[in-house]
């Protein structure tokens, strides 16, 4: 089913790889802006086969466009990922040495916690104790905020979670750091993170999973050992699509584009020569 | 390597690891195992007629070459995802080495790469230090599709800096641009929203992406900086586009700057 390579993939891989991630429906917006713009052949709902033709290319330079799945609303998203990388080693060239020991840091918390999330006070606690070199609360805060920017974390409340991004990216790392700590959900059988778990079993899923699986029963039982399901089930219908207004850019193109943003247009108004 | 977390020293390692890991090291700004004791001069590449390249190629293994060739690659994309320009020094420090004699056709193989897979091209921007960046060979589209984030923010950013530059005669100093940004709301000490410190942005990261060129002003005290467009600047727009966002800002045709309009014209 070998595609031929063309611009139209070239550009996709382009905006991809800027992006980092893409939620499943701006990758497909992303595939239909690509065809059109290229004036290659638009074939609808075949995003995948899309982007197998671009991993047929991307394989010998142990790289990959992988589909994951996000914890939170339980949709899928593409990003780009590196393979040759079995650690963090993907992380090590943007940041420092005491920032990447913060950051492993930060997983452990994360993965031993209940819930997936470790508070900002225990992080902060935690940046006072690095081996490498010692941070400050202050410099501590504001590395966190690049590992969110970076889409390594994610923040909710204070607390921090690993981002989707992340999730993909080092889950063979994770699985094999933390054999018997890290989760994997009983339903789709990848690392999981944030999961709700039987009391009785441990037995333990995604939360888009959970509402998965539990649609159609009345009185949620456990897979395994069929013990009333303690938890609410997240109801899959709620969660608002804020992806609709994003739009896609030029990652190598004409900064001057950039300007008709509203953002700056508002603002460049203002200029007086 | 299950239940084994690699110690930092180790991390800093290896076949991939090795070029991965210079950014880190140049911010802790202490050497490591891995850039001292390199004797050999890695900014000189020995020039080579063809048949020595053929005869040096076959030195070497197929698999050996396109090992290089792949990490050459993931190195340039690494570095200019961050818009950092690529040293020819740092490429034969930290990817090509020893396979030093085969140089030229382990980037030709990867710039090949780079065009069939990405699209994208090396562009040398200071031929005197040999410093490239990568830019798309891909047609551009008109900007009706932008992301809506910081890095769209620092670029209108940056595109306000060039015009007024542009405007004032391709130089302009420094508190004349900040007076300009102050009138935006956007001042050197002040944290703003977007932006952060728009100083060190402005300063720093600009200049180092060859955006900008900021050069003292000599013998003023306090020091004085001018601003002045960057090589990438250059190649990644031109004052004719840069004449044109300002006429849409200001509403009239780009000719009633009589002398940048000219000089725009020129300049293609």
């Amino acid at each position: 089913m070998a595609a031929q390579m063309s611009d139209a993939h070239r550009r996709f891989l382009q905006v991809l790889m800027s992006h980092g991630i893409m939620e499943g429906a701006e990758a497909r917006k992303l595939h239909r802006c690509c065809c059109e713009i290229s004036k290659a052949y638009y074939a609808q709902d075949k995003l995948d086969d899309f982007v197998s033709t671009i991993n047929n290319q991307l394989q010998p330079l142990f790289m990959q466009i992988r589909k994951g799945m996000s914890e939170v609303d339980g949709r899928t998203h593409y990003a780009l990922v590196n393979m040759a990388e079995t650690e963090i080693t993907k992380m090590a060239s943007d940041y420092a040495e005491n920032e990447l020991e913060l950051f492993r840091k930060t997983m452990d918390l994360i993965i031993l916690s209940e819930n997936g999330f470790a508070s900002s006070t225990d992080i902060l606690n935690s940046a006072d104790q690095l081996k490498t070199k010692k941070m400050k609360k202050k410099e501590a805060e504001q590395v966190l905020k690049i590992f969110v920017d970076d889409k390594w974390l994610s923040e909710r409340n204070g607390e921090y979670t690993l981002h989707t991004r992340c999730i993909m990216e080092m889950e063979q790392y994770i699985l094999s750091t933390y054999p018997d700590i890290a989760k994997k959900c009983n339903i789709c059988h990848s690392l999981a993170i944030q999961s709700q778990a039987c009391e009785t079993c441990g037995t333990g899923m995604h939360l888009p999973c959970v509402g998965k699986y539990f649609k159609t029963q009345s009185r949620p039982r456990c897979p395994q050992c069929n013990d009333f399901w303690p938890y609410e089930i997240p109801d899959r219908s709620r969660i608002d699509s804020q992806s609709s207004s994003r739009r896609i850019i030029e990652p190598y193109g004409d900064p001057t584009d950039a300007l008709y943003k509203e953002v700056i247009l508002e603002t460049a108004t203002k200029m007086k020569w | 390597m299950a239940g084994r977390r690699l110690p930092a020293a180790e991390i800093w390692g290896r076949f991939n690891g090795c070029w991965r890991h210079w950014m880190s090291q140049r911010k802790r700004s202490r050497g490591s195992g891995l850039t001292q004791g390199d004797d050999e001069d890695f900014s000189v590449v020995p020039t080579q007629s063809p048949s020595q390249v053929q005869r040096n190629l076959e030195s070497r293994s197929q698999e050996e070459i396109n090992r290089k060739v792949t990490e050459l690659v993931q190195f340039l994309l690494v570095k200019d995802q961050k818009k950092i320009p690529i040293k020819r020094v740092d490429i034969l420090k930290k990817v090509i080495r020893e396979y030093k004699d085969v140089y030229s056709e382990i980037v030709n193989r990867a710039g090949r790469t780079l065009q069939q897979v990405f699209g994208l091209q090396m562009v040398e921007i200071d031929t005197k230090h040999h410093i490239y960046i990568l830019t798309s060979t891909l047609p551009r589209v008109e900007g009706e599709n932008l992301k809506q984030d910081i890095q769209t923010a620092k670029l209108g950013l940056l595109i306000v800096i060039l015009s007024f530059i542009f405007m004032k005669g391709n130089s302009a100093k420094d508190s004349a641009v900040w007076e300009f940004l102050r009138r935006l709301r956007v001042h050197p000490g002040e944290k703003h929203e977007v932006f952060g410190d728009v100083k060190k942005l402005v300063m720093e990261e600009f200049v180092r992406q060859k955006y900008l060129e900021i050069t003292p002003i000599p013998l003023t005290d306090p020091p004085e900086f001018n601003f002045q467009w960057g090589p990438r600047a250059a190649k990644e727009t031109s004052k004719k586009d840069i004449l044109s966002f300002v006429a849409k800002m200001q509403k009239k045709e780009p000719s009633f700057w009589i002398s940048q309009y000219n000089e725009a014209k020129a300049n293609t």
